[in-house]
């Protein structure tokens, strides 16, 4: 079931409220949590639109890894726990490259700004290009 | 103003107690969270006016240094032992007691300068002293790692391995399974070795602690809340984490110099010797405290102590230090 506006709709037209009108009208502690809030509703924007696929091959990603069948906490927690007892590192075949794509994009949806997010990036680039 | 009914107190206080000061005015609010409150106010002297800073206990409580803070007025005595060895701090000019009716606190010198990182790393007028702060970093941190920790007696050890075993447990008690987290603990468990020298350490320094002139550079460190016994390499490899480069990723101490930089001011300055590796390894435990301390800013709000948008906001950011962590660990 698929009404209108989305989710993604409504939540954006939530964040544009925000940062055009009330911002604007805001001074002080108050102005500061709306863009705190304007910010953590963009991004909910973001994991609407990237979570699922980036979830989905995370949990493909954790499957062959680990060769095993879980949810995404159960494979989470197994993997964990297989890196806690000293039986994968960053040696194990796959694995660091696993840890850098699902860290490349929970930042995509956390913090697409941030710093460490570009350096990452450009050493992905680099390192297709090798 | 509500919450500033103790100023007679403190007036009362501190012409009794300090020579000089007649009367004091222009109480303040600066900042309060839950560990301290801090106020700017005026004292008049015979001489002219001192700007003071008052930093007491929540609502003017009696403080027990709970949880990861220092009492404040063992606070007080590591910075008097941090300024006897050339430390660049405020001066405490009195240490309230029981009493003062003020609550438990201390009153020091209000001193001049920036701490906004973005002002400091990006502002003309900070381009001249910019190359020399790395280096004046290093010789802070060296003066206060010479500090006689034996006039703070009470300053509790976290040794490097303690606090790895530390941060493992406040990690599992969140119960989120993070693999990248969980590497680096794996990574650093060998690597952290006990302190080859157990110092004074201040806990925080880095950018919003440190006040910068643009005349001179460095002018003062400030907020001792965290000052403990501990591995010097705590200290310089704080203020090195991606997180307190504010954008400038290339400059490792603060986004405005290099280690060899900050490690040459504090060997010149009498420390020990120390290499970039030693701070690179330290880096990754920095970067994965940071983290967990953003975790535990969303458990503080999904516990309902404090449901504010932003402690829901800073727990999103735990992922800034799993991209740090995998930039340092894997590369």
């Amino acid at each position: 079931m698929m009404d209108k506006p989305t989710l993604a709709e409504i939540i954006t037209a939530a964040r544009e409220f925000l940062e055009n009108k009330a911002m604007p009208e805001l001074t002080g502690r108050t102005a500061f949590h709306a863009r705190v809030a304007a910010n953590a509703l963009a991004i909910a924007e973001r994991e609407i639109t990237i979570g699922p696929a980036a979830a989905e091959a995370e949990h493909a990603r954790l499957t062959l890894l680990l060769n095993r069948h879980g949810t995404l906490e159960e494979l989470n927690a197994a993997l964990c726990a297989r890196i806690s007892s000293g039986d994968m590192d960053l040696d194990t075949p796959g694995l660091a490259e696993h840890l850098r794509l699902t860290t490349i994009d929970k930042v995509r949806i956390d913090q697409p700004n941030y710093s460490g997010l570009k350096t990452a990036l450009a050493r992905e680039d680099r390192g297709a290009a090798v | 103003m509500a919450g500033l009914d103790f100023e007679p107190a403190l007036a009362a206080a501190l012409t009794r107690h300090v020579q000089g000061i007649t009367s004091v005015g222009k109480l303040t609010r600066l900042s309060g969270g839950a560990s301290q409150e801090t106020f700017a106010f005026d004292a008049h002297t015979a001489s002219g006016t001192l700007p003071l800073i008052l930093r007491r206990a929540p609502g003017g409580s009696r403080d027990g240094g709970s949880g990861q803070g220092t009492a404040l007025a063992t606070e007080a005595r590591a910075i008097t032992a941090a300024r006897a060895c050339g430390v660049k701090a405020p001066e405490v000019v009195y240490v309230l007691t029981p009493q003062d009716g003020v609550g438990d606190g201390y009153v020091m010198e209000r001193v001049e300068g920036e701490t906004l990182a973005r002002k400091i790393l990006r502002d003309k007028e900070f381009d001249a002293v910019r190359p020399k702060l790395a280096y004046q970093c290093g010789q802070a941190m060296a003066q206060i790692h010479q500090a006689d920790a034996s006039q703070v007696p009470e300053l509790r050890l976290v040794t490097g391995p303690q606090q790895l075993a530390e941060y493992y447990e406040r990690y599992r008690a969140y119960d989120l399974p993070k693999p990248v987290f969980e590497m680096a603990f794996a990574w650093l468990k060998p690597r952290i070795k006990e302190p080859k020298r157990t110092v004074m350490v201040h806990g925080d320094f880095r950018h919003g602690n440190i006040m910068i002139s643009p005349k001179t550079g460095l002018a003062a460190v400030l907020d001792w809340e965290i000052v403990h016994r501990g591995d010097p390499l705590e200290d310089l490899s704080w203020i090195c984490i991606n997180a307190w480069r504010f954008g400038v990723t290339g400059k490792v101490v603060g986004g405005f110099g290099d280690v060899p930089e900050m490690l040459a001011g504090y060997r010149d300055a009498g420390g020990d010797a120390y290499t970039v590796e030693d701070v690179r390894t330290w880096e990754v435990m920095g970067s994965l405290k940071w983290g967990i301390m953003c975790m535990g800013m969303y458990e503080v709000f999904r516990t309902g102590y404090d449901r504010s948008v932003e402690r829901a906001a800073i727990g999103r950011r735990s992922s800034e230090n799993e991209i740090d962590l995998v930039n340092l660990l894997i590369g």
